[in-house]
């Protein structure tokens, strides 16, 4: 059927967007957590030399989500469209927030400035993928209605909502984390490795607290997609994931750093998948609308196939190529002045052509200041997962 | 009785969202569209300029097009989230227009789709690649830009065009039954926006260049950087002026083919005559054109080439039917017109000094022109958007879904109407004010920047990579 491999397909955009625009997401996060000025130096540089060639390709995955939505489920997306308006358009100011602060705070020169920049950036980074995530745990609830003509609080306020959206904030984090000590590796830069690490360890733990706790709660909100993942069809998307995710735990832990980014995205992308194959081939959960009775006439479903097509043959290469010279750190630099609020006194900025590229001499230090880091983050994720835990509780009892 | 109150009642406050959410399709588009303009166009000019750098080994070029793609970095970066922003509008605010037809004006998006990730990733690769990839190396990652700038616009034109020019599908009791989508794209509109369009990005584009480095000229920084800088951006934007103006010509003629009441709307003509005359300016306000001048005949001329043509009147539809505001059509056809006419002439002006003196006009009033010029192409674009989307109304989809129909009847549009005004004004002052300061760095750096400069010869990242360790 056309519509089921449409319905893969946008599937499959959806995974790319949250493992690739995901972890750019994350990097925001981790740019807001970084600290003051001085001590969130070293790790600012890191995210934005590993952010800044990547991020407009990886944001039209959203782009192009949206257009083979509505090209083939046009009915299903103008119901999500008007029920889910507010946190749309939230999510939408968040996307503007970041791209243009992230491009911004590059060109700034003054501290103050490149400061407020870089915060537009940082806390619209966390707030675009936890109203994501609130309009994907909408949909996942079955709190769309297929002929919705009116925007609706309570179908993105629920517990499930809220939590996927928590859950998105949590793995967008985790992804970014566990990329950058990819890149960290890469550089040979020791300290970044292991402050990313134990970063992406306490996003692992949060975010597996937060699945578990969207799982549990999917018992009330969508009991067919909770059995299904718990003891049908989805099951081995769930285990795939869990075990992923014990894997990039185990193996930072022991400061293994290759294929973990692998690893690390398979995990996403097996949430992401159960998700799908657990409710197919429904398509609005808790109406009659599926992938077959939605969908737009099969010239629209071929058409939408061939572009997937030719965007495997021409997109794919163009992205392999962008990654490649990205990983050999072909990219970089241009005539920018150095990012003042992540780069210390005495480094020349990115280095330009013919000059060595110099350490930050900050970094050196850096093992230290993580060594008491390493108990405050552990501290602080566990009081966030016992604190959206009581929310959810409290919520749930109401 | 009280059925027919409460469905009065619906569709007022449908209506009462029309107005708003226009307002802001209109400010949201009106904003991008000079950011998609810069975004099709500009990387044409930054390449030209790398590429006469690299091919004459000429330093001032090099420097140019460094800089340039430095500004462009900024501005597609802008480019890119303005436009998500109309993807996810055209859900928010038109979901009956989604719902109805997104499976018909889906496709050629899906394709802009394609060009659009092919711009963000070779983007990536050029912006970023200057210092470590080897010099046509980096030259031919700037190609696709360039390239996914056309076709990803003739894919959104192709949109537009179809929105004006619907066809490609057929439809059975509301719904979509069959689709073909390559009649969807090259619907019969799409023959001449598209062109337009392309042509008015790299007039934008060109004379934008073209104006800072007239103003720096004027302000009496008479030397090789700005004259190179100047040209690069003068020459394609003046040449393609007069295409641009037949294009528009022909488009205009199609017009009062395909879409007679919006052709009436432009040129005020009430009821279908002969020997139409032609208004320049004016305000039509209950049947009279107030301080407009009158040329007998020229409308049928130009639609027809003779006296005696016909041309269709806005009083062949019902008034319900008829594109509000007429004078806004008509005033925002006429300056598109002149100012394109106005560019012409200035171009010309330089084609016959340089003829004639092999040199460009050194009269302060060309150079002052040269400033505005890029304003001038900025303001006769947005008034072709006008004419178009204004004078399509109250239609959406031509003759197939109303505007009312289309919206949304979620409130509050007039809150996030205001939201975005806001923040868009503050996106727009933040964008000039950070290429401003960009502009006063270079200009600072004019006299410490060293050479060699521009794409190194050879990759230099494997010592740089090991100092590190």
């Amino acid at each position: 059927m056309a519509s089921d491999a449409v319905g893969g397909i946008l599937l499959a955009g959806v995974t790319l967007y949250a493992v690739f625009g995901g972890a750019d997401f994350g990097g925001g996060l981790w740019d807001l957590l970084a600290g003051t000025t001085a001590r969130g130096r070293a790790p600012r540089t890191l995210i934005d030399e590993s952010i800044t060639p990547v991020w407009e390709g990886n944001h039209v995955w959203l782009v192009f989500d949206l257009v083979i939505f509505w090209t083939a489920f046009p009915h299903a997306f103008a119901a999500v469209m008007n029920t889910l308006a507010l946190p749309l358009w939230l999510a939408l100011a968040g996307i503007v927030l970041r791209g243009s602060g992230f491009a911004f705070r590059k060109e700034l020169s003054h501290l103050s400035l490149q400061r407020a920049a870089g915060a537009t950036f940082a806390f619209s980074s966390l707030v675009t993928p936890f109203f994501m995530g609130t309009v994907i745990g909408a949909i996942a609830a079955g709190d769309v209605p297929a002929d919705a003509t009116r925007a609706s609080l309570a179908a993105w306020t629920s517990p499930t909502a809220l939590l996927a959206g928590f859950l998105f904030v949590a793995a967008c984090g985790y992804l970014a984390a566990v990329y950058l000590v990819g890149e960290a590796a890469s550089r040979g830069n020791r300290a970044m490795q292991g402050y990313f690490a134990r970063r992406a360890q306490a996003a692992a733990v949060v975010a597996g607290a937060l699945s578990l706790g969207a799982l549990f709660e999917l018992q009330n909100s969508d009991p067919v997609v909770f059995d299904r993942l718990t003891s049908g069809r989805a099951l081995p998307f769930v285990v795939v994931a869990g075990v992923c995710g014990l894997a990039v735990f185990a193996l930072l832990a022991v400061g293994w750093t290759k294929g973990v980014r692998g690893i690390a995205a398979l995990g996403v992308a097996a949430v992401v998948w159960g998700w799908g194959v657990a409710q197919y081939p429904v398509l609005l959960p808790g109406t009659s609308v599926t992938l077959s009775n939605a969908g737009a006439p099969e010239a629209t479903m071929v058409a939408i196939i061939a572009v997937f097509v030719a965007a495997v043959v021409l997109v794919g290469p163009s992205f392999a190529l962008l990654y490649s010279l990205q990983g050999r750190h072909m990219l970089g630099g241009g005539e920018h002045v150095a990012l003042a609020a992540a780069v210390p006194v005495g480094y020349v900025g990115q280095p330009t052509a013919g000059r060595h590229r110099r350490q930050p001499p900050v970094a050196d230090h850096a093992p230290d200041d993580a060594q008491n880091h390493v108990g405050s983050v552990t501290r602080t994720a566990a009081l966030g997962v016992v604190t959206i835990a009581a929310v959810i509780r409290r919520m749930r009892h109401r | 009785m009280r059925a027919s109150g409460e469905v009065l009642h619906s569709v007022a406050q449908m209506s009462a969202q029309v107005v708003p959410a226009r307002g802001q399709m209109a400010t949201t588009l009106g904003f991008h569209i000079i950011l998609a303009c810069l975004g099709i166009a500009f990387p044409f000019f930054v390449l030209l300029a790398e590429f006469i750098g690299l091919r004459r080994r000429n330093e001032t070029a090099l420097r140019l097009a460094r800089r340039w793609s430095q500004a462009m970095g900024v501005l597609i970066a802008v480019g890119a989230v303005t436009g998500t922003v109309l993807s996810f509008e055209l859900g928010l605010l038109w979901p009956g227009l989604m719902r109805q037809y997104g499976s018909v004006l889906g496709f050629p998006f899906a394709i802009e789709g394609l060009f659009f990730f092919l711009e963000a990733i070779f983007a990536g690769v050029y912006l970023w690649g200057w210092q470590r990839l080897p010099g046509w190396a980096h030259w031919w990652s700037g190609v696709p830009i360039a390239a996914s700038g056309i076709f990803g616009a003739m894919s959104v034109i192709a949109v537009n065009s179809w929105m004006n020019q619907p066809g490609g599908f057929t439809e059975a009791g509301g719904q979509i039954t069959s689709v073909s989508p390559w009649q969807v794209f090259f619907n019969h509109a799409a023959i001449y926006e598209m062109p337009h369009m392309i042509l008015a990005a790299y007039m934008v584009a060109g004379f934008l260049v073209a104006g800072v480095y007239a103003t720096g000229i004027l302000r009496g920084r008479r030397d090789r950087y700005h004259y190179t800088g100047f040209a690069i951006g003068f020459v394609p934007a003046a040449i393609l002026t007069p295409f641009q103006i037949f294009v528009g010509d022909t488009a205009a003629r199609s017009i009062a083919q395909d879409q007679p009441v919006k052709f009436a709307a432009m040129e005020y003509v009430a009821q279908t005559s002969r020997q139409v005359p032609e208004w320049i300016a004016g305000v039509y306000v209950n049947g009279r054109v107030y301080a407009g001048i009158k040329i007998p005949y020229l409308d049928s001329l130009l639609v027809g080439f003779g006296p005696g043509t016909q041309v269709t009147g806005w009083n062949t539809v019902p008034p319900a039917d008829r594109p509000p505001v007429v004078w806004l059509i008509h005033l925002s056809f006429d300056v598109m017109v002149g100012l394109g006419s106005l560019l012409l002439l200035w171009g010309l002006w330089a084609a016959y000094e340089w003829w004639r003196r092999r040199r460009l006009p050194p009269q302060r009033l060309f150079w002052w022109a040269g400033a505005v010029s890029g304003l001038a192409a900025i303001v006769a674009m947005e008034c072709g958007w006008v004419v178009t989307e204004v004078g399509r109304q109250p239609w959406v989809v031509y003759q197939y879904l109303t505007t009312a129909d289309a919206a949304t009847s979620n409130g509050g549009v007039v809150t996030s109407l205001t939201l975005v005004i806001i923040l868009y004004a503050v996106l727009g002052a933040a964008t000039i004010a950070i290429l401003r300061l960009l502009s006063r760095r270079w200009r600072r750096g004019d006299t410490e920047e060293s050479v060699p400069y521009g794409p190194s010869p050879e990759p230099q990242n494997a010592d740089a990579g090991e100092a590190g360790r």
